[in-house]
């Protein structure tokens, strides 16, 4: 409740005056197409007389189908109501809203469309607004270089259920990335999202009741930091999965606050990330090169950290390319502030294992990990250095939960991860991303 | 093939001799840059006395297994510019000049009261479509400027005398009877212009848009509209298509939707009319370097084992896998993401994402049978 009025401030009433405002804008930027544009507004009334009273939506279609590189398109405060989805093809676009609580794109009337914005393209900045209750994700943007979004927000506005669009926020296949500001709330897959990208940095968001809070999956250097993950299923999520043009390595997650992810996993059987815990603070599932320190990192019940291999997901090796690597390596623990995890872990053999192995009062350790390791990396019997799970952090202990054995002989292990790791650089955003 | 296509023009040209002048083909009009607001403004098709007129060398063609949308049928003419060829390809699109106008028209069969009901498409009498009885939705032209291909999508007006330019699309509520006779209302959504470039740019790095259809896999099939004649070769004779004997003679083909599959005498066997299914309605999307991509699913003809969806875990499907572990489960449809995806109508877990409304249960039928008959388990 409090949330959304926080918010949401109401708009109502604003509407007319921002439809008003916006086609001043556009008659002002008008240029050569100007004709052609007031052609087809004129002849689309005489075409689909079914159409009335979509009109902020025929505008922002019709500027984001006439844009050109360099367009700066402004959308006014307002609550926008869409039926349809939005796209962009055009490269240079910018899309600037007046606020992500004032300029609002609501899509809860949805009746086509994978997507509430659909972006192909490059150059591309989103900025100061919000997308409201989209069927599927709200902001997908399908390959792409320099790509700014920033001060969006995505919301699913009723409460956490299985039915809310899959993503918030979705960059995928892009390249030079920045996210940062944005609030995410409500998606029933990520609130955040990054996939098969490269060279992205995910700073000051908030995402919250989503099922995973932040994932970046199959992307190659991303540092995440100075984020709130906050009563997600799973807070930060570092994955890679199988069959996909890109595996990804070299994530940094740092000075992030990650508590008090334990709302129920409402994610679509079938879909990886139902198969997380709810009580989550961090998973990392088969990626390699991971760095999470100097985190606030609570109260997430089942556990703190979770390492884990896609085995543990128990998904087919028919259906796995024989190059997809599944075992996580590479992954350093330090100097994060840990505390009160794992006290009702999600899954029944977890709580049977917190019960038996630390009373019923006790509590998983910080970090889980599922015991898998790669036979074939093996040297002496033991992976070689700068492939091993490392932890330096304080009393945060380390439990092998012996996954390979059917969670058999569960132990503590936090000695056998006594060593430390090479520093990950830090991800340079380049071009027009690059910061003085 | 030039001799052949001037005759071709000749019988035109006879025909129009017969009719007398007012009944004269409309002529054609490439349009190298802008958006016309009107369909007539082309001259590829005309509505005029009840017809549909297909312009000067405006040439008819269908596809062996087509795209399903909403059960509309489909007019697809190809225009080339005047003593130009497009060059074969096997597998690929068709290289077009430019100068080509490619136009696709959606239309139903139309009762008294206004609702809508399809079957086979219909037949041409002298280069056009009757339209007594006939509901034209939408038709869109696909151009090939000298900056590329580009896709201009026009919505028929309702006394269906021609179609505007409606580049932000619309949604036109139609009542449906379907075969068995149960009816349904429905929303046709046409794309707005963006969107033609969500199954139109089959290459999502490139982007540049193109045809689908015309490839040899989907023409190469016994023409609709040109009795006895191979569509290839109809392409060949008169005058279209650069394609040398051996070309022509090891064309690939699809499977050929016969009566909604159900006709399986006449059809190939059951792979061959699935594979053909999905590459026509899902592969300008899933394939190596489409927009799904993503996914690691690849619907091309000849794409195998967990990139065909075997066994293979859904990516970033959200509501779309439906409770299901995996694209495909050898044996069990109803495990098996593929079939809740086609069944679905909500815009976060059907497929494809965009241009359908309703679900393809004969489609749906093709795909369940598929499945079922596949062994294996996913281990």
């Amino acid at each position: 409740m409090t949330r959304n009025a926080i918010l949401r401030p109401s708009t109502s009433g604003m509407h007319l005056a921002a439809t008003i405002c916006l086609a001043a804008f556009l008659t002002a930027c008008g240029g050569p197409d100007q004709s052609a544009r007031d052609n087809s507004q004129k002849v689309a009334e005489k075409a689909t007389s079914t159409n009335s009273g979509n009109d902020y939506q025929e505008t922002l279609m019709t500027a984001l189908l006439d844009a050109k590189p360099g367009d700066v398109i402004n959308i006014p405060a307002g609550n926008f109501s869409f039926n349809r989805s939005l796209s962009l093809t055009v490269d240079g676009v910018t899309l600037r809203g007046a606020g992500m609580d004032k300029s609002v794109l609501s899509f809860k009337g949805q009746i086509a469309g994978a997507e509430g914005l659909l972006v192909t393209a490059s150059n591309f900045t989103i900025e100061d607004l919000a997308i409201e209750d989209t069927k599927g994700d709200a902001l997908k943007v399908n390959e792409g270089k320099n790509i700014i979004i920033r001060r969006v927000r995505t919301e699913w506005t009723g409460a956490p259920k299985t039915e809310n669009g899959a993503y918030g926020i979705y960059p995928v296949q892009t390249e030079n990335v920045l996210l940062e500001g944005n609030v995410a709330i409500g998606a029933s897959d990520a609130g955040i999202y990054v996939g098969q990208s490269k060279n992205v940095v995910v700073r000051n968001n908030r995402a919250e009741y989503n099922v995973a809070g932040i994932e970046i999956e199959n992307t190659l250097d991303a540092d995440v930091y100075d984020n709130i993950a906050i009563n997600n299923t799973g807070g930060i999520l570092v994955f890679n999965m199988p069959n996909l043009p890109q595996e990804g390595a070299r994530t940094r997650i740092y000075n992030n606050k990650i508590n008090n992810n334990n709302t129920r996993n409402f994610g679509v059987a079938g879909t990886p990330v139902a198969s997380v815990p709810a009580g989550s603070g961090v998973v990392i599932n088969s990626n390699d090169q991971v760095e999470i320190f100097q985190n606030e990192i609570k109260n997430n019940n089942t556990a703190n950290i979770i390492i884990a291999s896609v085995f543990e997901s128990g998904i087919s090796q028919d259906g796995m390319t024989d190059v997809f690597d599944p075992y996580p390596e590479s992954i350093y623990i330090y100097d994060n502030d840990m505390a009160g995890g794992g006290k009702s872990p999600d899954r029944m053999e977890l709580k049977a294992l917190k019960t038996l192995k630390f009373g019923p009062l006790g509590a998983l350790p910080d970090v889980l990990w599922d015991g898998f390791v790669d036979p074939a990396k093996l040297v002496g019997g033991a992976l070689p250095d700068a492939m091993r799970i490392c932890l330096q952090n304080g009393a945060a202990e380390l439990i092998n939960v012996d996954g390979p054995n059917g969670f058999k002989n569960p132990e503590i292990a936090t000695a056998d991860h006594n060593c430390t790791l090479e520093n990950l650089p830090a991800v340079t955003l380049t071009g027009p991303l690059a910061e003085g | 093939m030039m001799g052949v296509r001037n005759l071709v023009i000749s019988l035109f040209a006879f025909l129009i001799g017969c009719a007398g002048e007012t009944n004269a083909p409309p002529t054609p009009t490439f349009h190298s840059e802008g958006y016309p607001e009107k369909l007539s403004d082309w001259g590829n098709l005309i509505a005029a006395d009840g017809l549909l007129k297909l312009g000067y060398d405006v040439h008819p063609y269908d596809l062996a297994t087509p795209l399903f949308s909403d059960y509309a049928m489909k007019l697809r003419t190809v225009t080339l510019p005047e003593g130009q060829l497009a060059d074969y390809r096997q597998n690929d699109v068709f290289d077009f000049p430019v100068g080509t106008v490619i136009t696709k028209t959606f239309y139903y069969n139309e009762s008294g009261d206004g609702t809508v009901s399809y079957g086979a498409p219909g037949k041409l009498v002298d280069a056009s479509l009757p339209l007594t009885g006939t509901r034209l939705v939408e038709t869109r032209i696909l151009a090939h400027r000298a900056t590329g291909w580009v896709a201009i999508p026009y919505v028929w007006d309702e006394d269906q005398s021609d179609a505007y330019l409606k580049r932000t699309g619309a949604v036109i509520p139609l009542n449906i009877q379907h075969h068995d006779g149960r009816r349904e209302a429905f929303a046709y959504v046409t794309p707005n212009q963006n969107q033609c470039a969500g199954c139109h740019a089959p290459n999502n790095t490139s982007r540049e848009l193109s045809p689908i259809g015309p490839k040899a896999r989907h023409l190469n099939k016994a023409s609709t509209y040109h009795d006895g004649f191979n569509q290839l070769d109809y392409w060949r004779f008169a005058g279209l298509l650069r394609v040398t004997d051996d070309q022509a003679q090891s064309a690939p083909s699809n499977a050929v939707w016969v009566e909604n599959h159900k006709d399986v005498s006449s059809a190939r066997d059951l792979d061959a009319r699935a594979r053909a299914y999905l590459d026509a309605n899902c592969s300008h999307c899933h394939n190596p370097k489409g927009p799904a991509d993503t996914s690691g699913l690849n619907l091309e003809p000849d794409a195998l084992g967990p990139a065909l969806g075997l066994c293979k875990v859904a990516i970033a499907a959200g509501d779309g896998a439906g409770g299901r572990p995996y694209d495909i489960v050898p044996g069990h449809p109803d495990k098996s993401i593929f079939v809740f995806r086609m069944e679905s109508t909500k815009p976060s877990e059907m497929m494809p994402e965009l241009g359908r409304s309703l679900s393809h249960a004969e489609g749906v039928a093709l795909i369940r049978n598929w499945i079922e008959t596949m062994d294996g388990n996913c281990t």
